[in-house]
């Protein structure tokens, strides 16, 4: 029988988090017996996805940072969503390099690193309203290589 | 968070910590800055020894420091990295502006 398995998570906007928001949705998707390859991708694009809405979504105020992590299959989907300020063009916030805060050293390949270690990435924003980014991955694709 | 620094003839070492996101690097980033000024280091060495992990906020504090080591002429290499933080470099090009020493290449 194929997996279906999903789980939520909301926590506040503070940096401390980014490393529980990976952890934990690696421990999440251990059944999947996911490679370490597979895993430190998922992790990187996590670790951008709740960064962006940290700095850029809440710009560092308080907030609170959901995500939801679902198993089908062989395929896992993440939605990492903030209620923040929202992004004005997405488009060029997906351009690598580009960024809105280079005084704060970002490099500007948050959605860039997303897209090289997950097989799709959407992003839905509203200006004020908040962004949602959906991240898919297949695991498991051993067969392939 | 946890960095070591050793500081030799100019020369200053950083032990990157284990995991290298944004909710260190702003730390990093202030510590290394403070101490190229006040011993004007020339070569910087970024061991990545300890490291399991690293994102972009990770190369955004690597590609600042370049910066202000070119500013002074200095040097900056990279070392010890796992597969991971290789694959992160030449994801992000990284590998093209710093001097990256493997283990084959010191001997």
């Amino acid at each position: 029988m194929e997996k279906q398995n999903e789980m939520r998570l909301e926590f506040d906007s503070r940096s401390v988090n980014e490393g529980f928001a990976r952890v934990a949705v690696a421990a999440f998707l251990a059944e999947l017996n996911p490679t370490l390859d597979e895993l430190a991708d998922i992790k990187t694009a996590v670790s951008e996805a709740v960064t962006n809405a940290i700095i850029h979504g809440y710009e560092n105020e308080a907030g609170k940072v959901s995500l939801l992590c679902r198993i089908d299959g062989e395929e896992i989907e993440i939605v990492v969503s903030d209620t923040g300020k929202g992004i004005a063009d997405v488009e060029q916030a997906k351009a690598p390099f580009f960024t809105t805060k280079p005084e704060l050293e970002r490099s500007g390949m948050g959605f860039a690193f997303m897209e090289a270690f997950m097989d799709d990435v959407q992003v839905e924003s509203e200006l004020e309203k908040g962004t949602a980014v959906y991240m898919k991955k297949r695991i498991g694709r051993k067969d392939d290589c | 968070m946890e960095c070591n620094y050793e500081l030799k003839n100019g020369c200053l070492r950083i032990l990157v910590p284990r995991e290298l996101d944004h909710h260190c690097a702003t730390g990093l980033r202030q510590e290394t800055e403070l101490l190229i000024e006040a011993y004007h280091v020339r070569k910087l060495i970024f061991d990545f020894s300890q490291t399991e992990f690293m994102d972009s906020s990770g190369i955004g504090v690597l590609i600042g420091r370049c910066k202000s080591m070119n500013y002074s002429g200095g040097e900056v290499m990279a070392e010890n990295m796992n597969e991971r933080i290789q694959k992160i470099f030449v994801v992000s090009g990284l590998h093209k502006i710093i001097k990256v020493y493997t283990k084959e290449e010191e001997k």
